[in-house]
């Protein structure tokens, strides 16, 4: 299960949206955050969809790789979908033995739905897309006006990529110190919340004394290859905006202007 | 003067409680001396504890001698001016190859170390391709790491340290965690940088193998050189390695062994290539 996290999980491809500067897709995903969140109607659901599949395709990601990342959330989706299906009141849709769906109800949980599963794929299309230090890339150059308020932006920047790198690694190490303690009679399954929670003491002290073994570790690697901060530093892939990125800036500004028009006029 | 001098080279670990007090000293590296030359291979053993790691770190500027100098090339570690002219001359290569590798796509970890010391876009990308083509890595450049072999992701980490055009690299137990394969494409492209490139090598380890091919060898114990020479002169004193809790390599033990029981072997055999000889001899 825990192997099926795609955060941050880059798949090589030549397409033009792998080309699209860093900066020019943490926009376009902005701008998609806010559309799928304050459309309205059908119409401009339809302008949404059409949108994704454009990028999808674009994109030359399997679609299997850009639903991966909804597996792990399935339980939530089913669960929240549950609730607001049943819980909410309003008109009368369908009734059966002690339950009532409202018409509200069945609005509301479609919409959560869509808006959660459109969320998980868009962003994952930027993701699958972008190595995780062009993202970190992006985020600092997007970012860099709060270097004048001393925001450390480039260590932050710096700690995320990291971070993305050893996630995987990670998680391997979970699994192996799980599967460690399995072998030695631990149960991770059965009991309550608190036996279950007790059970996960014997991994989680292993698995933060080897995190600062390997953060200490690997603190020494990046001084010996002269790390030194964010001063002096080239760059291997310097962000420079191509004719690729107006295009896409100018389509994105166009596309939420008619996600907002449709707002006004839903039909 | 020679490449790497190191003259009455003393560290001590201070260990401090929380107050910050003494609690005790550990005296790891105790008057070493050691010198080496540009463009040398050289080996460095010890059982655990014996101070290579110590050592090795003092190459980087990772450490500073509590007392004694080290000269890298030429430049004193102990001048802070001077730690990033030094890591780029001596280049370190970690045991645990996870750890040491920092980007999510092979090429741009090997371009790490070049944007650290300001080298203009283009001639980064020249040297990634130099370095990774070096160590036969170039076909995955594009890959993740964590898709890697523990000698490929190895020599991806030598890689990195290769496209900082250091004189030198130092090698702390780049084996230990790999399978006989990987430790063998890992030994191999490091001997190909050391003849083809002329990079000085400075190998620490534990396996006696990896000794067999190097110019020179050092034997540490106790954060002292106790023994160096050339590989056939250090392993024909078998009795002595054994003293400072190493063993010899297989065909060095079997040849010293015969040798007990009567057969007229010469010392410090290596190969078993050489053993078929020398056999060979004696029954004709
Ligand atoms: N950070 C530290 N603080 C205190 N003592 C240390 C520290 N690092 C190493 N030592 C001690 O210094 C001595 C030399 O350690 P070092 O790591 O250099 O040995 P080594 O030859 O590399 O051993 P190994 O073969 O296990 O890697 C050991 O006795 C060790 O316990
Ligand atoms: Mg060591």
């Amino acid at each position: 299960m825990l192997r099926e996290i795609t955060l941050g999980q880059y798949y090589p491809a030549d397409s033009p949206i792998h080309k699209l500067d860093p900066r020019t897709k943490l926009f376009t995903t902005m701008i998609y955050i806010i559309s799928i969140f304050c459309f309205k109607g059908p119409a401009a659901f339809v302008v949404i969809t059409v949108a994704l599949a454009a990028v999808i395709y674009l994109s030359k990601v399997p679609f299997s790789y850009m639903v991966r990342g909804l597996k792990t959330i399935v339980f939530i989706l089913i669960f929240a979908g549950i609730l607001n299906l049943f819980m909410t009141p309003g008109r009368e849709l369908v009734s059966f033995w002690k339950l009532t769906i409202s018409y509200e109800g069945a609005k509301n949980a479609s919409l959560m739905l869509f808006r959660m599963i459109y969320l998980i794929v868009g962003t994952s299309v930027m993701t699958l897309t972008t190595t995780p230090n062009q993202l970190t890339d992006g985020l600092e150059a997007a970012l860099k006006p709060m270097k004048k308020i001393k925001v450390p932006v480039h260590e932050i920047a710096m700690m995320m990529s990291i971070a993305l790198r050893f996630i995987p690694i990670l998680i391997e190490e979970t699994d192996k110190i799980m599967k460690a303690q399995m072998a030695r009679g631990a149960d991770f399954e059965s009991g309550g919340l608190i036996k279950k929670t007790k059970a996960m003491i014997p991994l989680l002290v292993p698995l933060f004394v080897s995190a600062f073994r390997r953060a200490n570790d690997l603190a020494l690697a990046m001084e010996a290859r002269c790390y030194s901060g964010g001063e002096g530093r080239t760059k291997m892939l310097p962000l420079k905006y191509e004719n690729r990125d107006r295009i896409t800036y100018v389509i994105s500004i166009v596309y939420l202007v008619a996600i907002c028009v449709l707002r006004r006029f839903p039909f | 003067m020679s490449f790497i001098e190191a003259k009455d080279l003393v560290h001590e670990y201070i260990m401090r409680d929380e107050e910050g007090n003494v609690e005790g000293v550990q005296v790891a590296l105790d008057h070493l001396d050691l010198n080496v030359e540009q463009g040398q291979f050289i080996a460095v053993l010890g059982h655990n504890g014996s101070g290579k790691s110590t050592f090795a770190k003092h190459l980087n500027a990772l450490l500073v001698p509590s007392e004694g100098t080290l000269y890298v090339g030429g430049m004193d570690v102990s001048d802070e001016s001077l730690t990033y002219d030094i890591r780029q001359t001596a280049g370190m290569v970690f045991q645990n190859p996870d750890n040491q590798i920092i980007a999510s796509v092979i090429q741009e970890d090997v371009g790490f170390g070049p944007e650290n010391i300001g080298v203009p876009t283009e001639d980064i990308w020249a040297r990634v391709e130099k370095s990774l083509k070096a160590v036969g890595m170039w076909a995955y450049r594009e890959h993740s790491p964590n898709k890697l072999s523990g000698g490929q992701k190895q020599r991806v980490a030598i890689a990195g340290v290769m496209a900082m055009e250091p004189k030198c690299i130092i090698l702390d137990e780049p084996t230990a965690m790999l399978d006989p394969d990987g430790r063998k494409d890992v030994l191999a492209a490091v001997h190909e940088l050391n003849k083809t490139k002329g990079v000085t090598i400075i190998l620490i380890t534990h396996y006696m193998e990896e000794v067999v091919d190097a110019d020179y060898v050092y034997v540490m114990d106790k954060g002292k050189v106790v023994m160096e020479g050339n590989p056939t002169g250090i392993f024909s004193q078998v009795e002595t390695l054994k003293e400072h809790h190493l063993d010899v390599p297989q065909i060095t033990m079997l040849a010293h062994e015969l040798k007990q029981e009567g057969l007229p072997l010469k010392d410090g055999i290596l190969t078993r290539e050489e053993l078929i000889q020398e056999i060979d001899r004696i029954c004709h």
